[in-house]
């Protein structure tokens, strides 16, 4: 199928980018490491595995904004994005395929993340696991839906962190909750409806965010 | 048969009129000039033409869809990280250009950029960035071509292999072209825009 | 308009004396009951501003008239009012009632808080886009995806915490006497006239301003 198809060509076309500046990815993996470590030292004696769970999400969540600010920085340079616009492609393929691969981005974080957590505060479970792939699609879906609106902006780092935590609210409620509840099924059945509905509702208004 | 009719067509950011009321009417396989001062709309219409940004009044018809026009503008549209190469391969993708290994090749070397393929386009030169946009723009035959002052960025060898090309080109396709320099394509035009 | 205005203002008026003198004390909870004669309706109200202005948003990208940015902003902002409204009137009524001025287990207004953040950064959003079609567009998708965040983040908050949140309304039909009803009727009626009249007083504001600039633009040159 074609939109497949040009998905797949913008996806391989950011793997392929990333691949060769190698910025944002090494960075990402220190930051989510590093802010493993500070948690530590904020977390006072005493506390608790379940406060634990809590900053894992921050860490994903912080971490995923930090890529997200910097996914549409190719398409700035040298108004690569008005090419992609003028393009026979769907508009929604260009956000499906920069969320695509910042997803992949995302699960290569979380392959570090979780391990780490793991060695630093309390074992992970399955159902972490499901909750933070799950969480990723939203993440990923919404913020860069989200970050391309910010690059539109005048104050892009300062506006997409404002713009994409109250959307995040939900998503850390399903994570949070489907590592700590004893229902964790109703959590990521939760973490599936959140993605259902905005990944449609980016994909249907992503056209409007880049057209004049 | 007319390829671009515009009635009224007219372009505003908020406050900032960008292009005032316009009435054209660029026929297949003509070659339109448009010229005017800094800020009379050249770039502006230009980018409604190839369907960048849409009229805010006014009814704008272009009778070639997105897969068969070419774009130049101020900006390259190319990736600086990704090769010479690789920028025209996911072109060529996203077009479905037919032969698309073969048409590379030859625009390459065509405009000259043969040698430098391999290389980052963010090492590119000025003028080499604007022979990869020709490129890009070329890519796929596409029946209209819209290029907004195409020669500011060239060279002299570079403004000769543009000047071949579009003798070329006026002879199959529809050319819209700003320029402050009509002179230089003088001849080959047969319609003259002047915006003021 | 002026008729609107002061019809709002009559309501307004009405509304208090039922709130305070009219309708019965509250048993259990007493004065401090009484908010929310107020608390209740504004809370509405501003879903229906946040509804309002998603629906001229709606318009905006499909029919692409730029009147639609203007009329979906105002209602924004009218629901950002009353959004901060709700919250000040939640927390008196949260310190009245329980001794606290916030309660995490009070679902409603931790919606609110999330509504408060999320619009708010509508128009950090809004002021940082240059005026134009681009800032239209975006703020339009915007106030849509704020509507869809409405029921998630209500069943989110739902799920993080078990509530006992006074409902007014049950299942059987709204758990006041008659003269309650009725108060919370003339305040809900009132309130949302308030809030209608005040879209269209900031509306027409907005929109001279806007003739005003094209005039003196037409006039300039």
């Amino acid at each position: 199928m074609r939109y497949a198809a040009d998905v797949a060509t913008l996806a391989r076309k950011d793997l392929q980018l990333e691949l060769r500046a190698r910025d944002t990815l090494p960075a990402m993996l220190l930051f989510v490491v590093s802010t493993l470590v500070v948690f530590h030292f904020a977390l006072p004696a005493g506390a608790d595995e379940l406060a634990a769970q809590g900053l894992l999400w921050l860490a994903l969540v912080f971490t995923a904004l930090l890529g997200l600010a910097r996914s549409w920085a190719p398409e700035r340079e040298s108004a690569a994005l008005d090419g992609l616009v003028l393009a026979p492609c769907d508009r929604s393929a260009i956000w499906l395929a920069k969320a695509a691969s910042t997803f992949v981005f995302l699960a290569a974080i979380a392959l570090v993340a979780l391990p780490a957590f793991a060695a630093l505060f309390a074992p992970v479970t399955w159902e972490t696991v499901a909750g933070v792939v799950l969480a990723n699609v939203g993440i990923c879906a919404v913020g860069t839906l989200l970050a391309a609106m910010a690059a539109a902006s005048r104050t892009r780092e300062l506006v997409l962190p404002l713009l994409f935590l109250p959307l995040a609210i939900p998503l850390v409620v399903g994570g949070v909750g489907a590592s700590v509840s004893e229902e964790p099924g109703r959590f990521l059945a939760f973490l599936g409806l959140y993605d259902g509905v905005f990944a449609i509702l980016c994909w249907a208004s992503f056209e409007y965010v880049v057209s004049e | 048969m007319i390829c671009i009719r515009a009635r009224g067509v007219e372009k505003r950011y908020g406050r900032k009129r960008a292009l005032r009321p316009l009435d054209l009417d660029v026929e297949r396989g003509a070659f339109a000039v448009v010229t005017g001062p800094n800020g009379s709309g050249k770039t502006t219409l230009l980018r409604l033409v190839a369907g960048l940004a849409a009229p805010t009044r006014g009814d704008l018809d272009v009778a070639v869809d997105r897969a068969a026009l070419g774009y130049v503008g101020h900006e390259a549209l190319v990736y600086r990280d990704l090769t010479g190469l690789e920028n025209l391969d996911l072109y060529g993708r996203l077009y479905r250009v037919r032969d698309r290994r073969e048409r590379i090749g030859m625009l390459l070397e065509r405009f000259d950029l043969w040698d430098a393929r391999r290389e980052r386009a963010g090492s590119y030169s000025r003028g080499m960035l604007q022979r990869l946009a020709l490129c890009r723009a070329l890519l796929h035959e596409p029946d209209l071509l819209v290029l907004d002052e195409p020669f500011t960025a060239l060279d002299a060898t570079g403004a000769a292999l543009l000047d071949r090309q579009l003798a070329d080109l006026a002879a199959g396709a529809t050319v819209v072209l700003s320029t402050h320099d009509p002179a230089r394509v003088g001849s080959l035009a047969t319609l003259r825009v002047a915006l003021a | 308009m002026p008729a609107l205005a002061l019809g709002a203002a009559a309501l307004m008026g009405l509304a208090v004396v039922f709130a305070f003198f009219v309708a019965p004390q509250d048993a259990d909870q007493g004065i401090s009951q009484r908010i929310f004669y107020f608390h209740v309706p504004i809370a509405l109200t501003a879903y229906a501003c946040f509804g309002w202005g998603a629906l001229k948003a709606l318009l905006l990208l499909w029919r692409k008239d730029e009147r639609y940015d203007l009329e979906s902003y105002v209602a924004i902002h009218q629901g950002t009012i009353f959004g901060a409204l709700t919250l000040a009137t939640g927390s008196i009524w949260a310190k009245a009632s329980w001794g606290h001025w916030w309660l995490w287990s009070e679902n409603q207004l931790v919606l609110f808080l999330v509504l408060f953040l999320f619009y708010s950064a509508y128009f950090m959003l809004r002021f940082s886009i240059e005026e134009g079609p681009r800032r239209a567009n975006i703020s339009a998708v915007y106030a849509l995806f704020g509507v869809v965040l409405i029921p998630v983040s209500f069943l989110a908050i739902r799920l993080a915490e078990n509530v006992i949140h006074p409902t007014v309304f049950t299942r059987e039909g709204p758990q006041m006497t008659g003269t309650m009803f009725l108060a919370f009727c003339v305040a809900w009626v009132g309130i949302t006239t308030l809030a209608y009249t005040l879209y269209r007083v900031e509306l027409s504001g907005k929109r001279l301003d806007s003739n005003l600039r094209d005039l003196r633009e037409a006039l300039g040159g």
